[in-house]
């Protein structure tokens, strides 16, 4: 993999830090009237996932990572793995329970999701940013409570538990936020 | 695809031209007369971390070009204005440094230095806050280095041991960073030097951004090892060296100016044994500039101001290209 000097970070670039992908969030050249030239770069480790923030000489360069994103649709679960495949070409990929982690809550049959490579390995999957959704088991709301305050936890097909409004039912289908994990609204028929 | 369009707006350059004026009005109003020093010199300055751009002059018919360097500041002339006579000086005009164009940096770029005979560093400060005042309507604060870091980092950056630099060096992960200065260590110049980048980076990352904030403040009495051409404090710890930040962008360098010849040629002298140390080529020191000191600098403090970057800030603009015509 190519090497990356501080004046070729921008946003998006991966690279590798203590020997973990990461991917480039900001970068800012600091040169102070009187001091050393520094770069100070924002940073997301693409395994842990925790941001922080780096400070570089300015010149200084680090190694690329081989990380690029591919969409594929997911398949099933054997129990260990999560399979997927690419729509075009039908070559499958099957992440495992680190590189799907919390998300796999959010995983569809069909579903295209975002899998993150590194080294051809899946390392990340990012569900789509709306999932529909059976609640498979709720209270029965109040009648007559149509918008209701607080709402009531539903469990979803997955496994996955949302706050919905009272006047959801078990069995009905609803469209969720992956990102947020928040109720939207009930799915269209 | 040829981008052949001005960086800025038309009407930001009406701005730009009146901002301008103002700032003339400024200090013609205060007898202080406006210079044009030239931009090229045979000479620039010692400083480790000022590198600027060259060029070369066929200044006879025969083969032997001469070297010349951009000016990085107007200083050197101005002083040697000053220690013939002028009296109170500005300068508005370009200066050029060779850093990679950000936000807030330009290879080309505009200047306001100006210098007052008989000013101390705060009579310095103080007008350098009713000039803010009088651009940008901010009333500014103000605050000693020291107070600084004990204020938001806990503490003394005037009272650093060489283990407490080793010690911060590992708690904010600076090791990779400060290992090229870390080489020679045993130099009490590099030590200085080593301590100087870990306060500066320390200071971008956790103090310039809450103490500056919305707001301009000034910071005073530097540490005397980033002195530069400042005098020092009575101290001895501390120089008479300010700076001005505004909502997290450095503004401005200003001091009590050092008068004393063999003290300035010592601090040269200092610089290049760094610049080799860290393998960057020598400067050869500017007599012109020391003679002029020899002579007699009269006693004055001088400041200059990143006018591009106060522009911006009036503007409310991000970026230092969209005040200027052509921004590189």
């Amino acid at each position: 993999m190519a090497n990356f000097s501080t004046n070729e970070f921008k946003a998006g670039l991966k690279v590798m830090l203590d020997g973990e992908p990461c991917s480039i969030l900001e970068n800012e050249y600091v040169k102070p009237g009187k001091g050393q030239a520094f770069n100070r770069v924002r940073i997301r480790k693409l395994i842990s996932n925790k941001v922080l923030e780096k400070t570089f000489r300015s010149g200084d360069s680090v190694e690329g990572a081989d990380v690029m994103d591919t969409d594929l649709a997911y398949l099933y679960n054997d129990g260990e793995f999560w399979h997927f495949m690419d729509n075009d070409t039908f070559e499958q990929i099957a992440a495992d329970e680190k590189a799907v982690g919390e998300n796999a809550k959010w995983l569809v049959e069909n579903d295209v999701c975002t899998l993150t490579l590194w080294n051809g390995s899946p390392i990340s999957v990012t569900p789509p940013n709306f999932v529909e959704l059976e609640i498979t088991e709720t209270d029965p709301g109040l009648k007559g409570d149509t918008a209701g305050t607080g709402g009531k936890p539903a469990t979803l097909s997955t496994g996955a538990v949302v706050r919905v409004p009272l006047f959801v039912q078990q069995g009905e289908v609803v469209r969720v936020d992956t990102r947020s994990g928040e109720y939207v609204s009930r799915a269209q028929k | 695809m040829s981008n052949w369009r001005p960086s800025a707006e038309i009407k930001t350059l009406r701005e730009r031209a009146a901002f301008f004026a103002s700032i003339r009005e400024f200090f013609s109003a205060r007898d202080v007369l406006e210079v044009d020093t030239p931009c090229l010199s045979y000479d620039s300055i010692t400083d480790v971390n000022i590198d600027p751009l060259t060029t070369s002059w066929q200044k006879t018919k025969s083969k032997n070009k001469y070297p010349l360097y951009l000016q990085t500041s107007p200083e050197f002339y101005m002083k040697r204005l000053l220690a013939a006579g002028s009296e109170d000086i500005f300068y508005l005009g370009k200066c050029f440094r060779n850093e990679p164009a950000s936000r807030q940096h330009q290879p080309e770029f505009t200047m306001l230095e100006w210098y007052r005979c008989d000013f101390d560093m705060q009579d310095l400060v103080d007008e350098v806050k009713q000039l803010i005042e009088h651009l940008l309507s901010m009333t500014v604060e103000q605050i000693t280095y020291q107070q600084a870091f004990i204020k938001y980092l806990q503490f003394d950056p005037l009272s650093l041991s060489d283990t407490d630099i080793s010690t911060l060096s590992d708690k904010y992960d600076l090791n990779v960073y400060l290992s090229n200065l870390s080489v020679h260590s045993s130099l009490p110049s590099m030590l200085n030097a080593r301590k100087d980048a870990l306060l500066d980076v320390l200071f971008s990352r956790f103090i310039e951004g809450p103490l500056s904030e919305n707001k301009a403040v000034i910071i005073t009495h530097y540490p005397a090892s980033q002195a530069s051409l400042a005098q020092l404090s009575e101290d001895q710890k501390t120089a008479e060296r300010f700076e001005l930040y505004i909502n997290n962008v450095e503004i401005a360098n200003g001091f009590t100016e050092l008068t004393d010849p063999a003290v300035q040629r010592t601090r040269f002298v200092q610089d290049n044994k760094i610049r080799s140390l860290l393998g960057k080529p020598k400067r050869e020191i500017d007599e012109n500039f020391i003679s002029a000191l020899e002579a007699g600098l009269p006693a004055c403090s001088g400041v200059a101001i990143g006018v591009d970057r106060l522009f911006m800030l009036n503007q409310g603009l991000s970026s230092i290209r969209q005040t200027m015509p052509f921004g590189f």
